[in-house]
């Protein structure tokens, strides 16, 4: 088997972690993801041909969490797609250059990307603002939430996002384009 | 004052750093003379430190790369063991089965549910590509900390549990008095079917009583020992039991002979 599964794929929790929560948008869900996600890599390791294995890794992930979402969209998902379905529908419309005058309200400060010298202030601050990015990251409607966490926040390159998601480069590039349109649009909401 | 429609991707490009030289340089020099997608990719790079602000990315609870550490370390191939062997008298059909060889790693306590699902498939369910689910099995039993689905020293109430999850009745004798009390029944799940574990403890010990329909085959007893558990196999009447346990091979001998005592087929 050559490399050793552990040195491989043990560095990618964290990301296994973060890419099931935004997915399934559930800590409990995403904690069983991760979990069943190693236990299907185990199984499948055999099959694994080298390559790049956080994407390998991501994969598996990304396809339980899928599953998981399947087998509760009767509990979770339909009231917030169709939400965001009509977030998604309102976009075109509202984004335009008026979004320009505000812009320098979203911009993170110097402020409160420095976490070392917080005040009780600061950090409240930060954390209220953390939620809100949360919030409208879970906002987002698949397949653009998926992809806009795997580039904004795991840092993949677009052919490894399109190996994850398996799809084409030009609709990671479009879905890319799209989710991030939906972010900005949000943000000028809440303006 | 609005972004060139053919440039829209491009921008994200340049962003992502995903543009070769040529079109780098062709994008930069026009985000320069063009507001409209100057003021589009101030806006994606606004957007994109906001989503890296330190704190949005979830963290894993600490323990959960612990838990999967744990159980990697334990199934990762770091030795090669033989699959246990069965009686000599199956020789004739054994040779398949003996020559597969998995890669096995044993560390914890809970082990002894993956040694008894190898003896259980060797001895019940030849060939077939059942590594990969024993390899499944037993990280899921590790990680999820799951012993028992049900706990109770009452198999009045363990009976009735098993009773439409599997498809035969288990027997769940009372040994308590034979030094063996009950501590609760599981599942755990096989190519093709459902398998009964009843969980017995003694003294510190925990022992795992599997239990299958034999299928009208009466295999040969069988006792091993693997890497510190020991593993006793024996068929009764038209059931095929087997126990593991880190508990000494006395032990399961005793808890035999005391299931074979209450147990009529």
């Amino acid at each position: 088997m050559g490399q050793r599964f552990e040195d491989l794929f043990l560095p990618y929790v964290e990301a296994a972690y973060r890419l099931a929560r935004f997915i399934v948008r559930d800590p409990i869900a995403a904690d069983d993801i991760v979990q069943e996600s190693f236990l299907r890599a185990l199984r499948f390791f055999g099959s694994y041909r080298g390559g790049d294995a956080k994407s390998w890794l991501l994969t598996i992930v990304r396809n339980c969490s899928f599953d998981w979402s399947k087998s509760n969209r009767r509990v979770v998902g339909i009231a917030s797609d169709t939400a965001t379905a009509d977030m998604a529908l309102s976009y075109e419309i509202t984004v335009g250059d008026s979004f320009r005058d505000s812009l320098g309200r979203w911009i993170p400060s110097p402020d409160s990307l420095g976490a070392d010298q917080d005040g009780p202030e600061t950090t409240l601050l930060r954390q209220s603002e953390i939620a809100e990015v949360r919030a409208m990251i879970d906002r987002l409607p698949e397949p653009f939430r998926e992809t806009l966490v795997l580039r904004e926040l795991e840092e993949l390159s677009y052919k490894q996002i399109a190996q994850v998601t398996s799809v084409p480069l030009g609709t990671v590039m479009s879905r890319l384009a799209r989710a991030r349109h939906l972010l900005i649009c949000q943000m000028e909401r809440r303006q | 004052m609005r972004v060139c429609g053919d440039r829209r991707l491009l921008l994200h490009g340049l962003l992502d750093g995903e543009l070769d030289a040529a079109n780098t340089l062709r994008c930069e020099a026009h985000i320069r003379e063009c507001a409209g997608c100057a003021s589009e990719f101030a806006r994606l790079r606004a957007l994109s430190l906001w989503l890296r602000v330190p704190g949005v990315a979830f963290e894993a609870p600490g323990t959960l790369r612990t838990r999967i550490a744990t159980a990697v370390a334990t199934v990762a191939p770091s030795t090669n063991v033989t699959w246990i062997k069965p009686s000599v008298s199956q020789a004739p059909k054994a040779p398949a089965r003996r020559r597969r060889t998995v890669a096995w790693g044993w560390a914890t306590g809970v082990s002894a549910l993956a040694a008894t699902v190898v003896l259980a498939l060797l001895l019940h369910f030849p060939g077939g590509s059942v590594a990969d689910e024993l390899v499944a099995n037993h990280v899921r039993s590790l990680m999820a900390s799951h012993l028992v689905d049900i706990e109770t020293s009452d198999r009045q109430i363990i009976k009735p549990w098993f009773m439409g999850k599997v498809d035969f009745s288990p027997p769940i004798p009372e040994l308590a008095e034979q030094g063996f009390p009950l501590v609760g029944g599981r599942l755990d799940y096989m190519p093709g079917r459902v398998l009964p574990a009843v969980v017995y403890r003694r003294g510190h010990h925990i022992i795992n009583v599997f239990v299958w329909p034999a299928g009208g085959q009466s295999a040969a007893p069988v006792t091993t020992r693997r890497d510190g558990y020991n593993v006793l196999g024996w068929s009764q009447g038209s059931l095929r039991f087997c126990a593991v346990s880190d508990a000494e091979p006395a032990a399961l001998s005793q808890l035999k002979a005391a299931i074979a005592q209450q147990v009529r087929d």
